[in-house]
């Protein structure tokens, strides 16, 4: 078992391996300071909750205390594993700043409250908003955190039971498109590849993904892979040189905002090659001649243009992907939170789908996700989705999704889309949702526009929930604040990127009267005394495991299917991929293994929308476009962005993330060792534009957009001229600051139509030194 | 030939459409998905109004081949007022009834395709099909976009307030 400083060394030693070999185990461990492994009371199985990766561990034990974590040597995401926030992360659970009781809104003051006196205030507002204007006043906004029971229960309650459209995730803000575009070209959500894909694949191409920090296990396998014989080869697209970039054979650092011009460009030189499987395309495919006109002068030349990328870079990249024997494609947030945000992601599925590269070992599409849980938030129907991937325009849908919660059809809203995040908040800013309930998630932080957030949750006609383990920089605007329990102190399931589903153990008792987010709903669903049509209580369910038992009979039969699945099945082996059923019962390694689809128009989970308008299409339109279900490839024109840099804000401001944090740092900065590798947000930008800004690195510089300003110290690093990067993980609460430091502070309301995940990769910006310093 | 007539026409109402889109995006600065939209698809607008001045030309008609890039020197007007009533409900049902108008303009415009297309037919200008051909299926485009809006948002604004 290693130790190592993750910090300095967060991949770890290489274990190198060739195509088709088995990735080698190589178990990675952290345990507090002075205890030592013969002294851990019990190893609680477990997997990482501080990325999307998955990684299985166990959580070390002792008096009753989390002690440490090593990472699952068998389990099939990590082989023992473990990244940097998984090895340290932990410690956050035991912060002395934990929430231990509910706190209630006196006078502008939060003051603690007992359990009955908060629940009171939520259930009496509820009521009174229920007779007042009906279900439509009340909106939930949910995590990417939480546990598959914990989400089912919530779109039980809220669609079922209350009846609201108004429920999303913090999904939105990473994950949405990966769905949006999912749904576009398959009909369902539902991640076509596996992580083993890396050991097979020739061709790794990552767009906008820069998995060495953000899914850092999965970038060890590709590390290993690299080392090994015949290495696969790295095309990388990102604005900045990043670990990534540094391994890539191919670095294309297009302009943000042009990822569609890119793609399209890429597209037609493979078009123009012939390198089409049109074999595959004539019988799994539909609109394969709009993907050829659509790009047919998407020529190299025209689109360097516009990306800012030499168009004999655009044609090795080409070649590298049009030449792949098994070509594994990923995808992150350099695409799902830039302008034409679907429209790109889909681009790289019909990259995958015109070279038929699907569904067989090596060959795939990787459609990432942000968050640990973001998975269950899709299939659970807790980002509005209908519950198990059911389409909401689909009649029977609905009722078999009512039959389920043995309620009327009607009680379920399904006459409009769910509504998406940012347009709850902007009938929260209009007056019209008057009750928001937040839990696991910090929006006075994470959301575009931060002044303007604020200033609609500061508002009184706002009951804000807020559910959280600490107080946040929202739960300062609350109402109502629940304690909650997290990861390690409850028992529940939860899916990683590639449909991995873990059980985690319950470890220790939560502090004080905290209580687990599934017992908070429940126990507000029978105070509310929620009825089904038979008069008995709804949700029937009433602890995890029963809630699970709930959530599989929801699944079956849907392509998320986990009806082959139990507690203990898990607990015999912890890691299973749906779907696994009677008839798969050790889950599934890839879908789409045959090209079938579950695009069928009675099947699918959605009709799709017009990626550039974000018009849902209608149900007959659909039927009449792929009325055999096959995989859809939709071409899109390059529009340009909205917000351009100018004179005045000359360059484009991206925001992203780092190794050492997660979201709003709400654990992470209560992890030593991960507080300490970054206390301080920065700012990245290139030599040359520093120069020319009479900037130097360490100064401290004020960036400003139309929205707002913040301050931080410069970095001089390897990023295209005119892009400045921001990570986006600081608020408020650990500094004297008030202001000037959340880089949300300079993001734009804006969203792609398509996923509606709002833009964090496009706004103009300007730079300047803060004068006093130096 | 009458057929230039309807060629006028479509002219008319697509730069009258691209002018209502701006309009439409500007008075409803604060509804962000319809403010940024509204734009995007005015764009589809000016290059139909730019192509149909190319094809008049054809029929000795001088049309202009700009449509305005804006809602015009109101624009900022417009933008304050929204922002300043953005917090009431009300502005609600002034949304509901822009995008009613919108949807309507734009069936109008769409009409005027499907007869151009007609007459295109008719004789035989190959060239003035492929026109209607290929800018047609984007006003229809923007036929659902504005349905689609009305569908989603309508049902707040009726049950609230
Ligand atoms: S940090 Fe961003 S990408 Fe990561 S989980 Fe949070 S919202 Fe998603």
């Amino acid at each position: 078992m290693a130790e190592r400083d993750a910090i300095t060394d967060p991949w770890g030693a290489r274990t190198p391996y060739g195509p088709g070999d088995s990735w080698p185990v190589r178990v990675d461990s952290h345990l507090a300071d002075g205890v030592r492994a013969e002294d851990v009371d019990r190893w609680v199985p477990s997997a990482a909750v501080l990325h999307s990766n998955g990684d299985g561990l166990e959580i070390a034990v002792k008096d009753g205390r989390i002690v440490g974590v090593r990472g699952q040597a068998d389990d099939r995401v990590n082989h023992g594993r473990l990244d940097p926030k998984d090895l340290y992360g932990w410690q956050a659970g035991a912060s002395p700043d934990r929430l231990t009781t509910p706190l209630v809104c006196e006078g502008g003051r939060l003051v603690e409250a007992t359990w009955d006196e908060a629940m009171r205030r939520v259930v009496t507002r509820s009521r009174e908003l229920l007779d007042e204007q009906g279900p439509s006043a009340l909106g939930f906004y949910t995590s990417g955190q939480l546990f598959a029971e914990e989400y089912y229960t919530l779109a039980a309650i809220a669609h079922g039971a209350l009846g609201t459209n108004h429920v999303d995730g913090n999904t939105r803000l990473c994950t949405a498109t990966a769905a949006a575009a999912l749904k576009t070209s398959f009909g369902c959500d539902g991640q076509p590849a596996s992580y083993t894909d890396v050991d097979h694949a020739d061709v790794i191409a990552l767009f906008g993904h820069n998995v060495a920090e953000t899914q850092s296990v999965l970038w060890t396998r590709m590390l290993d892979r690299l080392a090994g014989p015949k290495p696969p080869a790295l095309v990388c697209v990102d604005p900045r040189t990043t670990a990534v970039a540094r391994a890539a054979t191919v670095h294309l650092a297009p302009l943000p905002g042009t990822n569609v011009a890119l793609m399209n460009g890429l597209l037609h030189e493979i078009i123009r090659n012939d390198q089409v499987d049109h074999a595959y395309v004539e019988k799994h495919t539909v609109g394969y001649d709009d993907l050829v006109q659509q790009v047919a002068d998407a020529t190299p030349e025209r689109v360097a243009d516009i990306c800012g990328v030499p168009p004999e870079q655009i044609r090795e990249a080409a070649r590298l992907l049009g030449g792949a024997e098994r070509l594994l494609s990923t995808v992150l947030q350099g695409f799902y939170q830039s302008h034409q945000a679907t429209a790109a992601a889909v681009q790289v599925n019909n990259l995958n789908l015109v070279r038929g590269m699907l569904g067989k070992p090596g060959a795939g599409v990787l459609q990432m996700n942000g968050q640990p849980t973001a998975e269950n938030t899709r299939e659970c129907g807790a980002d509005g989705d209908l519950t198990g991937f059911r389409n909401w325009a689909n009649d029977d849908h609905v009722a078999e999704l009512a039959r389920l919660w043995n309620l009327d059809p009607m009680q379920i809203p399904h006459y409009a889309p769910p509504t998406h995040l940012m347009q709850m908040l902007r009938y929260a800013e209009n007056g019209t949702i008057r009750f928001l309930w937040v839990s696991a998630t910090n929006p006075a932080v994470s959301l575009p526009e931060l002044a303007r957030v604020r200033s609609i949750l500061e508002q009184d006609r706002l009951f804000l929930v807020v559910q959280d383990a600490f107080r946040t920089e929202t739960t300062e605007f609350a109402d109502v604040v629940f304690p909650a329990a997290i990861w390690g102190e409850k028992i529940g399931t939860f899916t990683n990127v590639d449909r991995t589903v873990h059980l985690s153990e319950k470890a220790v008792e939560p502090p004080g009267a905290a209580k687990s987010d599934l017992d908070i709903f429940l126990d507000y669903a029978r105070r509310m005394d929620f009825r089904d049509r038979d008069g008995e209580p709804f949700p029937a369910w009433h602890d995890a495991e029963s809630a699970f038992e709930a959530w599989k009979k929801a699944s079956a039969g849907r392509p998320c299917d986990y009806s082959g699945l139990t507690y203990d099945k898990l607990r015999a082996k912890n890691g299973i991929q749906w779907p696994c059923t009677a008839e798969q019962p050790d889950g599934t390694e890839r879908l789409y293994v045959d090209g079938k689809f579950f695009a069928d128009p009675d099947y699918c989970e959605s009709y799709g929308r017009d990626l550039i308008t974000g018009a849902p299409t209608e149900p007959d339109e659909y039927r009449s476009m792929n009325p055999d279900g096959k995989a859809m490839i939709r071409p899109a024109e390059y529009l340009s962005p909205h917000e351009m840099p100018d004179e005045e804000r000359p360059f484009a401001l991206i925001t992203g993330r780092t190794l050492y944090h997660f979201h709003t740092r709400t654990k992470t900065a209560r992890a030593p060792e991960l507080q300490r590798a970054e206390p301080e947000v920065w700012v990245e930008m290139s030599e040359r534009d520093a120069k020319e800004c009479d900037l130097e690195d360490g100064d401290l510089a004020r960036i400003t957009t139309a929205r707002g300003a913040v301050q931080a110290k410069v970095r001089l690093r390897e990023i295209r001229d005119g892009v400045l990067f921001l990570p986006f993980h600081y608020g408020y609460w650990d500094t004297e600051a008030t202001s000037e430091r959340a880089a949300n502070e300079l993001t734009p309301t804006d969203w792609d139509p398509a996923s509606k995940q709002p833009i964090f990769k496009t706004a103009a910006a300007a730079i300047a030194r803060v004068e006093e310093d130096r | 030939m009458r057929l230039g007539l309807a060629l006028r026409e479509l002219h008319r109402s697509e730069t009258s459409l691209a002018a209502f889109l701006y309009e439409v995006s500007d008075r409803h600065r604060v509804e962000h998905e319809v403010h940024h939209v509204a734009r995007d698809l005015a764009g589809w607008s000016r290059a139909h109004v730019r192509d149909l001045a190319e094809a008049g030309e054809r029929y000795g008609l001088s049309l202009r081949g700009t449509a305005p890039e804006s809602s015009g020197l109101l624009a900022p007007v417009r933008r304050k007022v929204s922002e300043l009533t953005g917090r009431r409900a009300e502005t609600g049902l002034l949304l509901l009834a822009d995008l009613r108008r919108l949807h309507r303009r734009t069936a109008g415009v769409s009409l005027d395709w499907e007869l151009l297309a007609q007459g295109a037919q008719a004789i035989k200008d190959h060239e003035l099909l492929e026109l209607a051909q290929r800018c047609h299926p984007q006003t229809l485009r923007q036929l659902k976009w504005s349905n689609s809006m009305l569908k989603t948002l309508s049902p707040q604004v009726l049950v609230s307030g």
